[in-house]
């Protein structure tokens, strides 16, 4: 299967820190790639730089095979490369809906569809539309991070930590959701939570100390206990 | 009554003129978080730009026109040669834009002249209204006139169209508006020329209200501006309103009453605003 996305020995810092070494990995088209590792290993780093907004040292990023390296956060978004940050990155003094039609690049029949799809997914943004997205939960807040990067007809999601700090049955959801979507979308997904990440991922990689050091396919990494143990603390 | 009448309409009508140059870099610092001290010099390029068309045309309507072009065309420059090199460095922002205010102000003495310049209202602008007992000053009221048309119109594009969203997005999380492939520095030269037209526009509306202009009213005007903004709290923009027309208000009844407290009066409302509400008195969220 031909690769949508392709990092080749990247490596980034943040101010003086020399965060990412050497990050190398491929993206399959129409699946989920999960970056696994320990807190600071350097996957949202990662994400960041795919996206942009931190800048690349050494090394390359490709997209559809077009080099990104370096392109401007909008234009890498307007490549079709949708962003879900850690912290969900809600417009707080926004509502529900304006922080959707902000992403909304354009308001036609396709849009439409996608937003009445994703609605469907997550009533309660339906329910608090005109809410300014502040006074919603963590849960809301992590379903309006999901739909707003779905919205567009993005042929990719860079998807970081979804399942933070919520409650065990707003994680089912939002895992249902990342799985419905998984249909239509190529997913890159960061996350802690390993039930989780078994279950969505295709295939992972893990980071450890800004390095990629091990890939394979999901189903192999559920049965390597020394590996889960030694580079994720999963026993 | 008479006397409270004058002294709220004198108050409004200040307000609103600090409120031009306040709506401006409330914006500026919210969106972009640059601390713009060469905004007074953009005021005193509009007055005088202003005023040297009304001289020759004697149409105030193309006055002000010119103002609002010379707003423009400075803030491009302004945000392009001045402030692009410096984004993210706020030690750096005020040194060089003090150093442009600078520039702007002695650059008006070398253009038009250092003495002081006489302006009056046009004709249709001259004189009073008698509502019973109260005298309204027509160019007051035109001045309040414009301001709250200037307020409805910024606050009705930045409430209902995507541009205004994209605005009020930018000003609480600037990199999470860029991942949604919208160009932030785009959006940021646009809001900066905004900003320069309205300070411009302030300053030929200011000119027939005080009367004369000069180049050093730039900088005082600017100093009310920056109490406007932390009063009203950074990078709102309806805040900014409330604080200018508060400030307006204060200095013009302090002047009559009490005039030792007029000129300190300002700075004691900001001083008690950041004592106790220090995100200033409408907040916005980051």
């Amino acid at each position: 299967m031909s690769s949508l996305l392709k990092l080749s020995q990247v490596e980034a810092h943040i101010g003086q820190f020399h965060i990412l070494h050497d990050i190398s990995f491929e993206v399959p088209k129409g699946e989920v790639t999960v970056l696994l590792g320990r807190n600071g290993a350097g996957k949202t780093t990662t994400l960041r730089t795919i996206m942009g907004l931190n800048p690349v040292y050494r090394g390359s990023i490709t997209y559809n095979g077009e080099q990104i390296t370096n392109l401007k956060p909008h234009l890498i978004a307007n490549k079709g490369i949708g962003y879900v940050p850690e912290d969900q990155g809600v417009f707080e003094d926004l509502t529900v809906g304006e922080n959707l039609r902000v992403a909304m690049k354009r308001e036609d029949e396709s849009t439409t569809e996608r937003l009445e799809w994703i609605l469907e997914l997550f009533p309660d943004l339906k329910k608090f539309w005109k809410k300014p997205s502040g006074q919603l939960s963590g849960g809301q807040k992590q379903m309006l991070a999901i739909a707003r990067a779905y919205v567009n007809e993005n042929d990719l999601l860079l998807i970081d930590e979804p399942s933070k700090g919520l409650a065990p049955i707003v994680v089912e959801k939002v895992m249902e959701t990342i799985l419905q979507m998984k249909e239509k979308t190529t997913i890159v997904l960061v996350e802690q939570n390993f039930m989780m990440a078994s279950k969505i991922g295709d295939q992972f990689y893990i980071i450890d100390d800004g390095q990629t050091v091990h890939n394979g396919l999901m189903g192999e990494l559920r049965e390597d206990k020394a590996l889960m143990k030694k580079y994720l603390g999963v026993s | 009554m008479d006397l409270i009448a004058s002294l709220t309409i004198n108050g409004l009508a200040t307000g609103m003129l600090i409120f031009l140059l306040a709506a401006g870099l409330t914006l500026i610092f919210g969106l972009m978080s640059v601390l713009n001290f060469a905004h007074g010099g953009l005021f005193i390029w509009g007055a005088y730009t202003g005023v040297w068309i009304y001289s020759m045309s004697e149409s105030f309507f193309l006055a002000i026109i010119t103002a609002i072009i010379t707003g423009l065309v400075l803030g491009l420059i302004t945000e392009r040669l001045i402030i692009r090199p410096v984004y993210g460095n706020h030690i750096q922002q005020i040194l060089i834009t003090l150093g442009f205010m600078i520039v702007l102000q002695e650059l008006i003495k070398v253009v038009f002249g250092p003495d002081i310049k006489a302006v009056n209202a046009p004709a249709w602008l001259a004189g009073n209204f008698q509502v019973g007992e109260i005298t309204l000053i027509k160019y007051r009221l035109f001045i309040i006139a414009v301001g709250l048309l200037v307020f409805f119109t910024i606050y009705l594009i930045l409430k209902k169209t995507r541009i205004g969203l994209i605005v009020r997005a930018g000003v609480m999380n600037r990199e999470m508006v860029q991942t949604l492939g919208i160009n932030i520095r785009f959006v940021f030269m646009a809001v900066f020329m905004v900003g320069a037209a309205l300070a411009a526009l302030s300053g030929i509306l200011h000119a027939p209200y005080s009367g004369s202009i000069y180049a050093e009213m730039g900088l005082e005007f600017s100093i009310l501006a920056f109490i406007v903004v932390v009063i009203g709290g950074m990078g709102s923009f309806t805040g900014s309103l409330f604080a200018a027309l508060l400030v307006g208000l204060a200095q013009a009844y302090m002047a009559y009453y009490f005039p030792a407290l007029s000129l300190a009066v300002n700075m004691l409302i900001m001083v008690v605003v950041l004592v106790f509400r220090p995100q200033g008195l409408f907040k916005v969220k980051g």
